[in-house]
Parts: structure tokens; C-alpha cells; sequence
């Protein structure tokens, strides 16, 4: 191996950037963070995620300067950042709503910033223009924000807020005004930038596939709380919870007992059923409930009785067609809902499996995940 | 084009020919004409029954001497200098007083600013007569404010406010002051919020975020605002005749005197014609503000 992963967060010697320490900020009553401890290391582009209210935007309020926390520390290179006023911080934002000065151009708004400094006049200019290659505006360098397109406007608030090349750059639900095409093409060109600049991002998205596309970790967030915090693909392969796991994707959720051996575990779910075979690292006690969530595209769907670990009989109620995908829902003899998704690979003419047919689903012992709650 | 767009766009014209254009010709006659005993009391009428002929006589007879008669009377132009002096200034004061209250409107929590709005708009449910006669009771020697000042103990003799310019200045500013604060906090309560923490995360303090924002995004209501109150203003009548005094020089009485005491009709609508010729040039660039806000906001 001769690249380096990059994974800061599990060298024990890495000091990180930015320090939660116990947070907590209430607002009258609410309490919109609860006891939050979080690190965030250099050159991370680090993913909130959660629904609207979880306080999400709330941390990154208080990691601008906007909202100080109730009590705890943030700390920004090993300071605490609590006195520092917003306009003395090595942080900028990009505002949701954009905020660009509809009074400037494109120019001017770029510039905003850097003449708040003590650049010379030709630096200033210098920066600008870099920030304008960057983000391939050159052309509309002297047009208002009204003048422009809202793809374009995003592009002018991320250079903007890059242009006094920050520790942290924070990003409020920066794709959130794009339609999906063109958000899916900025995901990629943020994730460019962000690695051409080498600053750190923190992203604040209720998006899953979103935060999944552009981080290198994403938190997912409940009520002012952590829920997990890992790697796209430690969130979506091996969730530590249900609301985890249901938030990210799609999944069947199979409630039922767990009786281990070693680290297979046999799950009664249902009178008359087979029991569930999955693995599992973790120890449960005989009889103890759990769950077993599996992701409907590790779900395989057959006409014929396939010779597998798992095998479920149930008969076809819907199917939605994505183009690429085709999601089939299943109902097992006891009602039981299971989604099975499959790739179309052929064309739809040549498929073989459609409404009310009675379908096999099948599963190897390792596809699902045990969860505790 | 279709006939309920010709009406959209007739009727307001119609109004503007019947209401507007019609009477300026009616007045700039008169300021051609010459005073005559008579009633109404200039000459020459228009005689129509004489045909082609009165026609022709009436015009021969027109001419510009009530309009080089104002240049021979220093009165004139000084009205009209002081006229520009009081609209200015009073605008001004309108404008640093007015601001700050559209601006604690605009950041005053959502709940609050109908409210707040109903208290600026309060003072028209009553008549600006009585306001205005109200005023003097509160400015004269034995008035409200003067009695309260003696109580405190602040002065000993009763300051002269009433009969004075400055009477007429607080007169002006009291009136106009909802015509400057509505546009201002229109112009406010549409600017976003997030814009001021953008310009904080960029590096500016509030001070600084306030004039290289807020006052610009403002700027087509402070405009709007102060053509609202510099207009009626220099032509303002009521209040320098009530709270003014004989020093206090402002074209609207110099009209009032020529057109009732003189019943000098030439004259005084030659003086009315000249006014509008001064507020034509403010009219002027406020509607070219207006369009330049209009094709920005497009």
C-alpha cells in the first residue's frame, strides 16, 4: 500500500481542530444541544446530519460565533474560541440563504472580506481572481447576485467565504436551493474544492446522500444529541441503532429474540417462521429482543426457492420502478412488509417478476445487522 | 391593442388631463394675463363667441411681465430661497429622526410591528388642523411645554418657541415623520437578517456591517422618504402661517397673501407656476430613482 488513508480519527497522536467539549446551549427551555462532545480534525470534511431541529445548525452557530454555548467549550486549534466575536474568527460561513449583498457584484461580494483586512490593493485583486478560477466565474465577475443564476449564486457564496482562506469553512445547507442535478454535479466540485484547498469543512445537510457523497464522517444527530458519528460507509454497513439505520437509506427492520452461538444468532421473529441466522460481534443474552435490519438491495428476489441461509416466501404488493433500480415490496405469509431491491439490468420487457406473483427472498447470514435498540 | 387595456391605461390619463394638465394651463393663463378690477379680477378673457378673432386678441394680449415683475421684488426670491432652506433642514432632522425609529421597527420582534405600525400611522385619524393648532397650545409662552419646563425647575422665563422658525421646524418633522419612517421601514423589514451575520463572519463589527449594509440596502427608502417629506414641505402653507412667525418667509404664504390680500391672481399664479418648475426637478429625479429601483428589483 502506498497511499496513506486518510483517517485522522483514529491516530491517537493527531490533535483534532475543532473541540466540543461538553456543550450544551438552551434557548429559554429547549434544550437545542445536550451534553455534546465532538472532535473534528484539520483538512476533515465533516458531515452534520439530522433532521430539522436536531441542532445542527445550532453547533454550527456556535462554531461561527453566532450563539455561545450555555455551558462547555468549543475549542479551535486548542483555544477556546467562547470570547472570540464573530469578525475576529478564522471561520467563515456560507450562509443558507446564500446572503450575498445584493447592493455588490459579484466582484465586490467576493472582496467583501478580504477588504476587511489589511491586504494591499493588489493582493486583494490577486485573491479574488483566484477565487473567481475556482469557481469558474470569471465571466459574470461584474454581474449583481440577481443577475446571475441560483447555481451560479452558490458558487459566489462559496467563494466568498473561501477567500480569506479560513481554518474552517462552515456550510449551512449549502445545496439546498439546487434542483437534483445540478446539486448532484456541486457535490462533487465542492468535494474538488475542498480538496484543492485543503481547508476544513464542516457541512450541515438534512440530506443523507448528501452528507454520504461529500464527507469523510458524517454525525448523524438526534434532539441536541450524537447518535453516531463514523465514515459513510461505517454509517450505512453498520449502524449502532435503529433510528441510525433508518435514517441513512432505506431498510427492513425485523423485530424478534436473539439466542447466540458464538457469533451466529438465530432470531425467532414470527410464529411459524423460520428463525432469522445473521452474525453478530456483540453478546446477547438468551430471549433478549433485538433487531435485525437488512438493506433491501442485499435482499435477493427469485421465482424459484434459492438455496440460502435466509429464505422468506411472500407475494409481491408493489414495485417501484426507479429506472435503475426496482424496489419490490413484499408481504410474508404472517403480513410483514420486506423491500427487495434488485439492479435492472435487462430491459423492463424481459422482466420476470411483476404483481401478485408469489416470490422467494433470500439473504446470507452476514448481510443484516444486529441492533441492540 | 385590446379595449380593457386602453381602458387600464385611458382612466388614469383622463384623470391626470382633467385634474392635473387642465387646471396648469387654467393657472399659467392667469399668470399671463393682468390684473384687472373686475371678476375674476385679470384680463384678458377668453372670448369664444367672437371666433377666430377673440382668439387671436387673447393671445396678443399675453405676456411674460408677471414673471419678470417676481425678478424686481427681492421678496420673491428670498421666499423661495428660505422656502429650500426649511425643506431642506426639516427633511434632514425628518431623517435622523425618523431612521432610527423605522430601523427599531424593523429589528423589533414580528408580533410588534403591526402594532408599531399603527402607532405611526395614528396621528391621520385626526385632523392635521387640529395637530397642527394642538402645536401651539403645547409651544406658546403659557403652553404646556413651558409650564412643564418652569415646574422642573430647567428655566425660570418661558422660552418664545411659538412664532419662530423653530416652531415651524418641529411643526414640519411632527407632521411628516410617518411619510419618512414607512418607505425606510419598508425598505428595512425586506432585508435579510442573514446578511448582517455574513458581513459579521466577513470581518465586520456591527458599526461597520451597519453602513456598508444596511445603509445602502436602505438607500431607496431613505430617497423615497425624504422626496415625501421635501416635497409638500417647501410648498407648505398651514403650518408657517400658524406656527411660524413674522420672520418665518415661505413661498406657500407669499401665494396666500398675493392670491387673498393683494387678490393679485397674475402674479400669484406666476409665483405658483415657478414652484412647480422647482419641484419638477425633485419629482423628476425621484420617479428616475423609482425606475432605477424597479429595473434592479427585476
Amino acid at each position: 500500500m502506498s497511499q496513506k488513508v486518510f483517517a485522522p480519527w483514529d491516530d491517537p497522536n493527531e490533535k483534532p481542530l475543532i473541540q466540543f467539549k461538553g456543550v450544551t446551549k438552551r434557548f429559554g427551555d429547549f434544550t437545542a444541544i445536550d451534553d455534546l462532545s465532538l472532535d473534528i480534525y484539520a483538512q476533515e470534511f465533516f458531515a452534520l446530519l439530522g433532521p430539522s431541529g436536531c441542532g445542527k445548525t445550532t453547533m454550527m452557530r456556535m462554531l461561527a460565533g453566532f450563539e455561545n454555548p450555555t455551558s462547555g467549550t468549543i475549542l479551535l486549534s486548542g483555544q477556546d474560541i467562547a470570547p472570540v466575536p464573530p469578525n475576529k474568527r478564522a471561520v467563515n460561513m456560507m450562509f443558507q440563504s446564500y446572503a450575498l449583498f445584493p447592493h455588490l457584484s459579484v466582484w465586490d461580494n467576493i472582496a467583501f472580506g478580504l477588504r476587511r483586512g489589511n491586504g494591499s490593493k493588489q493582493e486583494i485583486s490577486e485573491r479574488v481572481e483566484e477565487m473567481l478560477r475556482l469557481t469558474r466565474l470569471e465571466k459574470f465577475a461584474k454581474r449583481k447576485p440577481h443577475q446571475i443564476s441560483g447555481g451560479q449564486r452558490q458558487r459566489v457564496a462559496l467563494a466568498r467565504s473561501l477567500a480569506k482562506a479560513p481554518k474552517l469553512l462552515l456550510l449551512d445547507e449549502p445545496l439546498g436551493a439546487l434542483d437534483a442535478k445540478l446539486r448532484q454535479d456541486t457535490q462533487f466540485e465542492l468535494m474538488d474544492i475542498q480538496e484543492k484547498t485543503g481547508t476544513t469543512f464542516v457541512i450541515v445537510t438534512h440530506d443523507q446522500e448528501e452528507a454520504m457523497t461529500v464527507a469523510s464522517r458524517v454525525a448523524v444527530m438526534d434532539e441536541g444529541r450524537l447518535i453516531q458519528v463514523a465514515t459513510p460507509s461505517v454509517i450505512y454497513e453498520a449502524p449502532e441503532s435503529v433510528y441510525v439505520a433508518d435514517f441513512i437509506g432505506d431498510v427492513n427492520i425485523i423485530e424478534g429474540s436473539a439466542s447466540q452461538s458464538g457469533d451466529k444468532v438465530e432470531i425467532s421473529w414470527a410464529e411459524g417462521e423460520m428463525p432469522i441466522r445473521g452474525t453478530t460481534a456483540k453478546t446477547f443474552a438468551p430471549g433478549q429482543p433485538c433487531h435485525f435490519a437488512i438493506r433491501p438491495e442485499k435482499v435477493t428476489i427469485t421465482t424459484e426457492r434459492p438455496d440460502s441461509a435466509n429464505v422468506l416466501q411472500g407475494k409481491v404488493i408493489d414495485i417501484a420502478y426507479l429506472g435503475n433500480l426496482s424496489t419490490y415490496h413484499v408481504k410474508l405469509p404472517n403480513g410483514t412488509m420486506m423491500k427487495a431491491q434488485t439492479a435492472n439490468t435487462r430491459r423492463l420487457a424481459n422482466r420476470g417478476i411483476t404483481w401478485e406473483d408469489d416470490v422467494w427472498l433470500s439473504f446470507t447470514d452476514t448481510a443484516g445487522v444486529l441492533l441492540e435498540r | 391593442m385590446n379595449l380593457r387595456r386602453f381602458i387600464l391605461i385611458g382612466v388614469p390619463y383622463l384623470w391626470l388631463l382633467a385634474l392635473f394638465l387642465v387646471p396648469f394651463l387654467i393657472v399659467l393663463k392667469i399668470a399671463l394675463s393682468d390684473i384687472a378690477l373686475a371678476r375674476p379680477p385679470y384680463m384678458p378673457q377668453l372670448d369664444l363667441s367672437a371666433g377666430w378673432e377673440g382668439i387671436r386678441s387673447f393671445f396678443a394680449a399675453l405676456d411674460f411681465e408677471n414673471f419678470a415683475f417676481l425678478t424686481t421684488d427681492d421678496l420673491y426670491w428670498k421666499a423661495y430661497l428660505s422656502s429650500l432652506e426649511i425643506a431642506v433642514v426639516s427633511t434632514v432632522i425628518t431623517l435622523l429622526v425618523g431612521y432610527p425609529m423605522a430601523y427599531g421597527m424593523a429589528r423589533a420582534a414580528t408580533e410588534w410591528r403591526p402594532t408599531l405600525l399603527m402607532l405611526v400611522i395614528l396621528p391621520f385619524w385626526t385632523s392635521f388642523l387640529i395637530r397642527v393648532y394642538a402645536w401651539m397650545g403645547i409651544l406658546s409662552g403659557e403652553g404646556v411645554l413651558n409650564q412643564f419646563l418652569i415646574w422642573t425647575g430647567l428655566i425660570s422665563e418661558p422660552l418664545t418657541i411659538l412664532n419662530t422658525n423653530l416652531a415651524v421646524y418641529i411643526g414640519i418633522v411632527y407632521t411628516y415623520l410617518p411619510f419618512m419612517i414607512l418607505p425606510i421601514y419598508a425598505a428595512l423589514e425586506k432585508m435579510d437578517d442573514s446578511l448582517l451575520e455574513a458581513a459579521e463572519d466577513l470581518g465586520c463589527s456591527r458599526t461597520k456591517a451597519f453602513w456598508l449594509v444596511t445603509i445602502p440596502l436602505s438607500k431607496s427608502g431613505i430617497i423615497a422618504g425624504c422626496f415625501l417629506v421635501f416635497i409638500p414641505a417647501i410648498g407648505e402653507f398651514v403650518i408657517p402661517s400658524l406656527l411660524g412667525g413674522s420672520g418665518t418667509l415661505m413661498i406657500g404664504k407669499v401665494l396666500w397673501e398675493e392670491f387673498f390680500s393683494n387678490r393679485d391672481w397674475p402674479v400669484a399664479s406666476a409665483v405658483a407656476i415657478i414652484l412647480l418648475l422647482i419641484l419638477i426637478i425633485p419629482i423628476i429625479l425621484f420617479q428616475r430613482n423609482e425606475q432605477k429601483q424597479r429595473e434592479a428589483g427585476g
